[in-house]
């Protein structure tokens, strides 16, 4: 059977064979940045147009119907508007951090792509400590929202950012703990390990309900951190017009817009992942048969499918719930989430000592 | 509390008070001079009790102007309209009633803006609607604006 | 100006929240101190769309002037409409048909309705729900094909004019305001589950935004923001006009004077308004839609004030007359100003977020406001 992996593999060997070795990954390192930047365009096409189509359907319209087939190529040509838009910089502002800011968002989740498994021995980078790298990387990105909040030398601005800043720090926490527990149940940082341990039923159905707790705080946890209604203080178009890029344009807006939605990619990937078993097709314990059938689908359909029904979940969260205020979105951390996480990793952790879990 | 009764207490507070029984409500129609008291008066005393005040405005009657304040008490559910005169009208002024009734300030501060009252003790008298540097008050008579204005 | 919005000494932040700003439904420009999020101090600039209406009234006749009442609460067109008319009929001492004061009633309560349904998506947008503000244009969409046929217009409706209203009613208007009543009544429910239940929003509405009693009538609030607070304050039940008295109703009283209590104020207030277009409908008297009056309209040496209930409040129309064809000073007491004198005083000690819900929840219409 053809696969995405064997492909990857036939190109490799017949680049070693043709290329001597250290050209050959020269051009392997030139290929993938290619590849990277070109799916992060790709998403970003997708995600936006599913949004603008999730969200018409949900208020009772149709959304983009006019470009391209049933309105698909909406986005490209908004791409191309955005691009060719003029990217003001304000007189007050700080010139250097105000321009870099949007590309320390987008380089923090081009970064975050590397140890995501696509498909079945598909990956970038096949990192020992995946879980904790993606931890890791993804508090970067707070700091290229509080710099061009900051930046911008707008009040509108630099409330967003403070906002942001409170949110992403506080998040963060109840979203690690939930990756914990299921690293405790797993026994190992590495993604392929807690997908290849999957192998006879995916963490959310065997680790009872605390794993199921766990999913729920990081799915809360995640809307909030990648700045997604109902936690969308950031940005709180009814409050601070647009928060932390009020003051920004053309592409420089494009490349945030860009990045939170590729981060939401990532964040429902790395969900996916660690409870709905990555790219491991739906097994049931020992049922020979079935889990037979449910291997012909291709590993890649199974990683995809998952990810896109968790973008779904959150953007229907989106367009369904009001905001939180920010003092209300703190409290609901640190008096509810944080707790809750807390005493969650401890039944985790005695659930995996007992070897209750399946 | 009927009519009788609220023009007996009115002339309690000011003896050279005049009344209108015409319209639909009670008019009393006083000199600006001796609004302050009465207005305390109308806002304190037990039986009457006018602690709403629903509408505040002025006219120009080319030879003075007038403010009219409209009351109405919620506990008895009687009304009143005070007709306060103003005789100056180079330099009209009357006093605030901003602490009687909070909503005075919105209202004196419109009325100063297009009628040019000055309301003695307002805490911020400054134009509402129109701009700061501007000449004149529209809403008097005599008010000529050459651009803007469409004479029919 | 540059002063003014720089920080000042004692380190607060100052803020212009308008003129243009997405939840400023308009141009309010909204100067507001800040310390952190927390409000200190409200201060509306208005005029940004004063167009002096009051002064060109003085120069329009009892026939014209009523149309640029349109122009000010453009949600609550006819009922504004009809407070003029209303003044206008009783300098002239005029007795309109019952029909005219049937037609009267039912345009003026779906008028109300579809004001509320705007304030009721605006609100939920306020305060960061979009979806519900489509879900009610569908509704008001019903109610303005049905203000289309009959006056012509789907906003600015110009259609009670003194002795009656202008045209007779549309022959599918029955029918279709039935067919609306019926749908809405099916979609309240919806309404609920996606707003007034939700436990986020909720959150976000109640113990914010709260003014007592006294301190409504003082700032002479009215509509649904004074009976929210408890204060009784319908003009329709304390001073009836056009045979409101003879209709089954009650008037929606809330205690907590919060965001929440003005939120359920109007949601029953939808529904007293669908009962009164029930009682009304099947019963639309036979007869004229207005009586004779003359072309030129002059009114008696004296002083006119009426009142109608609008979607907002107590609108007032005081008119000065010198017996001439024209109004010698005529004031428009509008609801929205005097609850916007309100604001200060009730977001004082609020977050920026409560700012807006607090503005969605007095439902302000800017127009309305500078006249």
């Amino acid at each position: 059977m053809l696969s995405i992996a064997e492909i990857a593999n036939s190109l490799q060997q017949w680049l070693m064979a043709t290329f001597s070795p250290g050209w050959a990954t020269l051009i392997e390192f030139v290929l993938v940045g290619t590849l990277v930047l070109s799916f992060f365009a790709f998403l970003g096409l997708v995600l936006v147009f599913m949004e603008r189509k999730v969200s018409a359907y949900m208020q009772l319209r149709v959304g983009p119907n006019r470009v391209g087939f049933r309105g698909t190529a909406q986005t490209l040509a908004d791409t191309i508007k955005l691009v060719v838009k003029e990217g003001l910089t304000p007189d007050g502002a700080d010139k250097f951090l105000f321009n870099f800011a949007p590309f320390l968002v987008l380089i923090t989740s081009m970064l975050l792509m590397a140890p995501i498994a696509f498909a079945k021995d598909f990956q970038i980078w096949d990192i020992n400590i995946g879980v904790l790298y993606i931890s890791a990387v993804s508090s970067i990105s707070v700091i290229g929202v509080l710099m061009a909040g900051w930046s911008s030398n707008n009040k509108y601005s630099l409330l967003g950012a403070m906002r942001s800043g409170a949110q992403i720090v506080s998040y963060e926490l109840s979203a690690g703990l939930a990756i914990m527990s299921v690293v405790i149940l797993v026994g190992s940082l590495s993604l392929n390990d807690i997908i290849a341990s999957q192998q006879n039923g995916w963490w959310i159905f065997k680790g009872h309900i605390p794993v199921i707790i766990s999913f729920v705080i990081y799915i809360i946890a995640v809307t909030a951190e990648t700045n997604r209604a109902p936690f969308d203080l950031a940005e709180a178009e009814s409050e601070l017009t647009a928060g932390f890029h009020t003051e920004y344009s053309g592409m420089k807006f494009a490349l945030f817009f860009l990045a939170e939605y590729v981060n939401i990619f990532i964040v429902c990937a790395i969900g996916a992942t660690l409870f709905l078993g990555g790219w491991m097709p739906l097994h049931i314990g020992s049922w020979e048969g079935f889990n037979h059938i449910m291997d012909f689908i291709p590993s890649s359909v199974w990683f995809m499918g998952k990810t896109f029904f968790l973008i779904f979940v959150i953007m229907w969260f989106r367009w369904t719930f009001p905001r939180l205020r920010i003092d209300q979105l703190l409290n609901l951390e640190w008096k509810y989430l944080l707790p809750i996480s807390l005493f969650n990793l401890l039944l985790v952790t005695f659930i995996a000592l007992m070897g209750w879990h399946f | 509390m009927t009519n009788e009764e609220i023009k007996a207490v009115i002339s309690e507070y000011s003896p050279e008070a005049t009344f209108d029984e015409t319209g639909t409500w009670l008019n009393v129609m006083i000199q600006a001079t001796d609004w302050l008291p009465l207005a305390e008066a109308l806002r304190n005393h037990s039986a009457l009790d006018f602690d709403y005040l629903f509408c505040l405005t002025g006219v120009d009657w080319k030879t003075h102007l007038s403010v009219v304040y409209h009351l109405t008490s919620k506990k008895y559910g009687h009304s009143l309209v005070v007709k306060a005169k103003l005789d100056d009208r180079n330099d009209p002024v009357i006093e605030t009633v901003c602490g009687i009734w909070r909503t005075a300030e919105f209202h004196e501060r419109e009325v100063y803006d297009l009628l040019g009252v000055r309301f003695r003790n307002h805490p911020d008298l400054r134009r509402l609607f129109l701009t700061d540097d501007w000449k004149g008050f529209p809403l008097r008579k005599d008010y000529e604006d050459p651009i803007n204005m469409i004479k029919l | 100006m540059l002063e003014e919005i720089g920080t000042t000494e004692q380190g607060d932040l100052v803020i212009n929240v308008g003129p243009q700003h997405p939840s400023t439904h308009g141009v309010l420009h909204l100067v507001i101190t800040l310390n952190g999020e927390t409000i200190k101090k409200v201060e509306p600039h208005l005029g940004y769309i004063h167009r002096s209406i009051e002064k060109m009234c003085e120069s329009l006749t009892y026939r014209q002037f009523i149309y640029s009442t349109s122009r000010m609460d453009y949600l609550s067109a006819h009922m504004n409409n009809h407070a003029c008319a209303m003044a206008v009929e009783q300098g002239l001492g005029l007795e309109i048909p019952a029909r005219a004061r049937v037609i009267r009633i039912l345009m003026s309560e779906l008028t109300r309705l579809a004001s509320h349904q705007l304030w009721w998506g605006a609100m939920a947008m306020d305060v960061g729900a979009i979806t519900p503000f489509f879900h009610a244009f569908r509704e008001r969409e019903m109610i303005n094909d049905i203000m289309e046929e009959t006056c012509g217009a789907r906003l600015t409706m110009n259609y009670m004019v003194p002795g009656g209203v202008m045209f007779d009613l549309h022959p599918n208007f029955q029918v279709k305001t039935k067919d609306f009543v019926r749908f809405f009544r099916s979609k309240f429910d919806e309404y609920d589950e996606l707003v007034t239940n939700n436990i986020i929003f909720q959150e976000r509405m109640k113990n914010v935004g709260r003014i007592s009693a006294e301190d409504a009538v003082s700032f002479g609030c009215s509509g649904p923001v004074a009976r929210a607070s408890g204060v009784s304050s319908d003009i329709r039940k304390l001073a009836p006009y056009e045979g409101y008295d003879q209709l089954n109703f009650t008037e929606a009283l809330e205690t907590a004077g919060d965001n929440y209590a003005r939120y359920l104020v109007r949601m029953q207030e939808m529904r007293t308004s669908l009962s009164i277009i029930d009682q009304l409908i099947d019963n639309i008297p036979e007869g004229d839609f207005q009586a004779k009056t003359k072309a030129v309209l002059k009114l008696p040496k004296g002083e006119y004030y009426s009142r109608v209930e609008t979607a907002r409040g107590d609108f007032g129309v005081y008119i000065v007359s010198e017996g001439g064809t024209t109004p010698y000073r005529i004031k428009f007491r509008s609801p929205g100003f005097s609850n916007l004198s309100a604001l200060d005083h009730i977001a004082r000690g609020c977050k920026i977020g409560d700012l807006v819900a607090i503005m969605g929840s007095l439902d302000l219409v800017i127009p309305d406001i500078d006249r």
